[in-house]
């Protein structure tokens, strides 16, 4: 059994970015995230202005960059997408390099890429400084509908339950000489799918009989959270309210 | 004095038509502590959810210190009576053991200092205050069980109702367990297959079979009954003779 502290994507530390109070750092992320995406792709300069703000947070957290590194490998799948652009797009055509490409595609891939990234690192920095249970209080007192908050809130809790299940007919299977090789034996996998399923299920309803036996009756409690002070609030935003004076910069630049 | 948990006549059947309880009598008075045993699928389980008003008698009525259950007074009902599952992680379903155990208090309207104090009171009581801020999951069995009894505890009920409490559970854990529920001041229900468990901790036993109670009397007793234990599926483990435990 691992300690506390033990979601993947944390670091544990107690810099001013893991202390601040989750809703404000969810909202932080939002605001960001809207301001990175309303920039003109042709803004150049502002994505490296992005890059800093995010690099001094990564910074003043302690999360080393090849964790940062480490991460972003969920980006790729869109990234091979981006490469393609450059060679599928329409005319105008540059030439780099002996290459023909579309001037368009160029300008739609570094787009996603530079975006993407923007967006990924930031969500990587959240997640680094804080606790899954912290970013749901965040949600909660950001008055994201508390359904949504409750079925993150299971997911998480339940995730490594129905993981450990899995782990456990998959060892009673080979066991009893199966290791999944062929298309053919697919069967198998399916069956156990649906028998995940129903298990799931059933202890979903068990779950609801625990909690209509601890006086649920349809709203879960709302726990109070730390309070927050005006320097909060500047600590918080001044990240968000960099990225949308870079952005607005950039419009007024580009045209 | 009015009894703990009184329940008259209780005859339940799940839709489909299986009669899971059939006439049940049963009186249990404070601070008691009894075990209630049968084979499986007598339908102990069933039994218990009715004592919290999660399942409504069909004949027969159940009343927790002199409250009938209806619909009126079941909150009051599920304050008073605590049920700790047998599955901890069917009984542990928030973020942190924190919220977990606030979470039935909650509900009852308790907020504010007297919630934080319940939490770590109950916490306390269970040895698991330091889990405070820990995931359940990533407890071992023995700390989640500590935890979900805590979880109960924490609505401070007069009646603790508890599931198969020492399954699955190494030996220091199952002892750990029985200091716990020692060292309550509340009545208690265990229903359990681990016989040796409930001759330490209760001093009566009830034996439920096809619905009905089919005995009712003093656990070193009923476990000296031979042809009473075997008529039940009962069965002692090894070695094992109630009559020279000493107590």
């Amino acid at each position: 059994m691992s300690g506390g502290h033990a979601h993947t994507l944390h670091i544990h530390g107690h810099s001013v970015a893991h202390r601040m109070a989750p809703h404000l750092k969810v909202a932080a992320l939002g605001i960001f995230v809207v301001a990175v995406v309303a920039t003109p792709a042709r803004a150049v300069p502002a994505f490296g202005v992005y890059a800093i703000l995010l690099g001094t947070v990564a910074a003043v957290s302690g999360v080393p960059v090849r964790f940062i590194v480490r991460r972003m490998v969920i980006e790729v799948p869109f990234l091979l997408f981006a490469v393609l652009l450059p060679f599928v797009g329409s005319a105008p055509y540059l030439s780099l390099g002996g290459l023909r490409v579309s001037e368009a595609g160029l300008l739609a891939a570094w787009t996603i890429v530079a975006k993407g990234s923007c967006g990924v690192v930031a969500s990587i920095l959240l997640a680094a400084t804080t606790e899954v249970p912290e970013i749901l209080t965040g949600l909660q007192r950001l008055r994201v509908p508390a359904p949504l908050v409750a079925i993150a809130g299971f997911m998480v809790r339940y995730l490594e339950v129905i993981a450990g299940e899995l782990s456990r007919m998959r060892v009673a299977m080979a066991a009893r000489g199966y290791e999944a090789r062929f298309l053919w034996q697919a069967k198998v996998l399916a069956t156990s799918a649906g028998a995940l399923f129903i298990r799931s299920y059933e202890r979903g309803e068990r779950v609801y009989l625990a909690m209509v036996s601890r006086g649920y009756t349809g709203t879960m409690p709302v726990f109070a959270a730390q309070g927050v002070t005006r320097r909060d609030y500047v600590q918080a935003f001044a990240l968000p309210a960099i990225a949308v004076v870079v952005a607005l910069a950039g419009w007024v630049v580009v045209a | 004095m009015t009894p703990s948990v009184a329940v008259a006549d209780l005859t339940f059947s799940y839709p489909g038509g299986h009669r899971a309880l059939d006439g049940i009598d049963l009186t249990v008075q404070a601070g008691e502590r009894v075990a209630v045993f049968g084979p499986n699928g007598a339908g102990k389980t069933t039994f218990v959810l009715h004592l919290n008003g999660i399942h409504r008698p069909e004949r027969g009525t159940v009343s927790i210190e002199g409250i009938e259950l209806d619909d009126n007074t079941v909150m009051e009902i599920r304050r008073r009576v605590g049920l700790v599952f047998q599955d901890p992680d069917d009984q542990l379903f928030m973020p942190t053991v924190r919220q977990d155990v606030a979470f039935g208090p909650a509900n009852f309207g308790i907020k504010g200092d007297e919630l934080d104090e319940r939490v770590a009171e109950a916490l306390d009581m269970v040895g698991m205050i330091d889990a405070i801020d820990r995931a359940p999951h990533h407890l071992s069995l023995g700390e989640r069980r500590r935890v979900a009894i805590a979880t109960v505890i924490a609505s401070q009920p007069e009646i603790l109702i508890l599931d198969e409490p020492s399954s699955n559970l190494d030996p220091a854990s199952r002892r750990e367990v029985a200091d716990i529920l020692k060292g309550l001041d509340v009545t208690i229900l265990l229903v359990t297959h681990d016989l040796p468990y409930a001759l330490e901790l209760c001093e009566r036993a009830v034996i439920m079979n096809g619905g009905r109670l089919v005995a009712d009397g003093g656990t070193a007793e009923i476990l000296s009954d031979a042809r009473l234990m075997a008529a039940n599926r009962l069965e002692l483990p090894f070695g094992f003779d109630p009559r020279t435990v000493r107590r």
